[in-house]
């Protein structure tokens, strides 16, 4: 037995011994609990912002509701703990199996997703597979519910959209349903390129695409990044504080004027590195070395900050593990 | 093989359980004590929380919830520290997304600080939820010039020409403030480049981002944003400030960020800890290969 596999069945081995223990200690291991509320609507008139009547799902009690069902909320453990010593029968809030399976599975996906920090194998292989076959299928089925069914078949059939799938659909006006055929016939037109021959219609929308997009961020970018930011950055050096007696106060004033003197500093020595049609000898070698001092600064200060984020969402998983699955830590007062 | 061999040599396995231990033995600590550290707000966090302070009592704001549920671990603390701060002011909150999953994002927030702290809040009156909008920065720029268009009807299927908390507002800039949690595209960069710029300084915005965006945004502030919460540490100083202005006893899920601040001590300490070992034995074996 290589010592790979032996570490693998020692891992395995203590990890499910310490689950049975954690089941069979205190309250045991995650469970999620819910509590059924039953919602009772009725449709009225009410009048609307123009004066006119609109028709208005209102809560009615039980009796008067023209629609109802029962919606699933999720209570704290601590709630089915008390109802349960109140009345042992109670039915009020009750185990809920689908959203417990689903507790653990999130817990065995996370840990599947961890052992491959020691080496590659198939629990690993099974839930990085499930994350993109999930991920596609939801974006398939929000790209055409919440995108082609309101925006596309809204605008062209209003009428069946609004009978068969979406009552609250606002029809569109005229321009906009004719502005969806061209948007229907550049989509058609895309999907030439999976026919075997004329794939060279595809390139007609994808042309449209880079030209809408060219033209979206081109005045954007000049009016938020170059122009905001140059007149941001050409800020008098010297920034004077008033003092509480009419004076400056020379001290206050020291930091933002460091501050925009580094900017002024950074600005010029990182344009100077830039400059490739200039060698970088002599004064401009050495602007141009402050240039690359100021860069790695900052690729510094993303790396920390990247390093922060990735931390605090290793810290979010630890915390499912030892809060909602093992029932270890209750920061949330949610047990106890 | 002497030592400096060796741990050149050492399996990146064990640096890989340290980080677990620096992260994980910190949250049970917490967990189990309920002690945090002090936060000390920075200005760019302050300044978020000014923005909201100075908005009068019933301003409509607009909050949008552009992240998912990976981003969740940094975002949603300082996503619920806003809507409680707003709550909290008696502003109007008009909640969007951007993102497919950002609507349920928004209503997991509402449900978890209005319906629960804040149960006389009428929702389509106080408070709404218009959730997802497909589109990007066209819908950014649609609400630039008629903001119903953009969003025709609520989460719950209500026309929002209807909603009395939408009654006035044509465009954007008809709200004062604009909160946006952002966890990468579209997000606060897109919201200052279409919104804010063109708003013509109608649209005050304050962003609260992921450490990855947040080098990229810090530039925006304080010209173009009005304020900035960067990564999980600039929630931990909001929601101290927001938790202190408030007082009395803070519920747990309004210190969600700070108890993470310990893990990230940690596990900032043997990161540093570890970068100038490596580089203390990388100058050592080429002291050692020259002689």
């Amino acid at each position: 037995m290589s010592r790979q596999r032996l570490t693998w069945i020692v891992l395995g081995v203590v990890l499910l011994a310490l689950l049975v223990v954690r089941g069979f200690v205190g309250q045991g291991l995650g469970r999620v609990y819910v509590q059924a509320d039953q919602v009772s609507l009725a449709q009225m008139d009410e009048k609307g912002a123009d004066g006119s009547l609109v028709k208005v799902w209102k809560p009615v009690p039980a009796a008067q509701a023209t629609q109802q069902w029962t919606e699933w909320s999720q209570a704290a453990p601590k709630a089915y703990f008390e109802a349960v010593a109140k009345n042992p029968a109670q039915t009020d809030i009750t185990l809920s199996w689908p959203r417990t399976i689903g507790l653990w599975l999130a817990a065995f996906f996370t840990l599947a997703i961890f052992s491959f920090l020691y080496s590659d194998n198939v629990f690993y292989k099974l839930a990085e597979a499930t994350v993109v076959g999930v991920s596609a299928a939801y974006w398939m089925v929000i790209g055409f519910w919440d995108t082609i069914v309101p925006k596309l078949f809204g605008a062209l059939t209003p009428d069946m959209v609004i009978k068969w799938v979406q009552p609250s659909l606002q029809p569109a006006g005229a321009m906009q349903q004719a502005s969806m055929w061209l948007a229907l016939v550049l989509g058609v037109m895309m999907l030439w390129r999976l026919a075997p021959r004329g794939g060279w219609i595809a390139a007609w929308p994808l042309a449209f695409i880079v030209g809408v997009t060219a033209g979206l961020k081109i005045v954007s970018h000049v009016e938020s990044d170059l122009m905001a930011q140059s007149v941001a950055t050409m800020q008098p050096v010297v920034q004077l504080v008033p003092a509480a007696d009419g004076g400056t106060d020379w001290y206050a004033s020291l930091w933002p004027t460091l501050a925009n003197a580094l900017v002024l500093v950074g600005v010029i020595c990182a344009l100077v590195y830039f400059l490739f049609s200039v060698q970088h000898k002599g004064v401009v070698g050495a602007t141009a070395r402050v240039g690359v001092w100021y860069l790695m600064i900052t690729f510094g200060a993303s790396f920390g900050f990247t390093v922060m984020g990735r931390i605090a969402l290793l810290a979010a998983r630890f915390e499912f593990l030892f809060d909602d699955w093992l029932w270890l830590i209750d920061p949330n007062h949610l047990r106890s | 093989m002497n030592m400096v061999d060796r741990l050149n040599a050492l399996d990146r396995r064990w640096v890989f359980l340290l980080m677990g231990l620096a992260v994980a033995v910190p949250i049970l600590w917490i967990g189990i004590t309920g002690n945090t550290f002090p936060e000390t707000p920075t200005p760019a966090a302050a300044a978020v929380f000014k923005a909201v302070e100075d908005q009068p009592e019933g301003t409509r704001v607009l909050v949008a919830f552009d992240y998912d549920p990976a981003s969740a671990g940094e975002l949603q603390p300082m996503a619920t520290a806003l809507l409680h701060q707003c709550a909290q002011r008696k502003l109007k909150i008009v909640c969007i997304a951007l993102w497919p999953l950002g609507g349920n994002m928004a209503q997991q927030t509402i449900a978890e600080v209005i319906r629960a702290d804040y149960p006389a809040m009428r929702e389509g009156e106080d408070f709404v939820n218009l959730g997802y909008q497909a589109g990007n920065e066209g819908v950014m720029k649609v609400v630039l010039t008629d903001f119903k268009k953009a969003f025709p009807v609520d989460a719950r299927g209500q026309a929002t020409a209807d909603l009395p908390i939408l009654q006035g507002v044509q465009t954007v800039k008809d709200f004062p403030l604009l909160l946006n949690v952002s966890a990468g595209y579209p997000g606060s960069k897109e919201w200052v480049q279409y919104v804010v710029s063109a708003s013509e300084g109608k649209v005050k915005m304050v962003a609260g981002c992921t450490g990855v965006q947040s080098p990229q945004m810090y530039p925006y502030f304080p010209g173009q944003l009005a304020g900035i919460l960067g990564a999980i540490k600039g929630a931990a100083e909001y929601e101290s400030l927001v938790n202190q202005s408030i007082g009395g006893d803070v519920a747990p899920k309004y210190r969600e960020a700070q108890r993470r601040m310990a893990p990230q001590l940690f596990g900032h300490l043997l990161m540093v800890a570890l970068i100038v070992a490596g580089n203390t034995l990388f100058f050592m074996g080429r002291k050692g290969a020259r002689a």
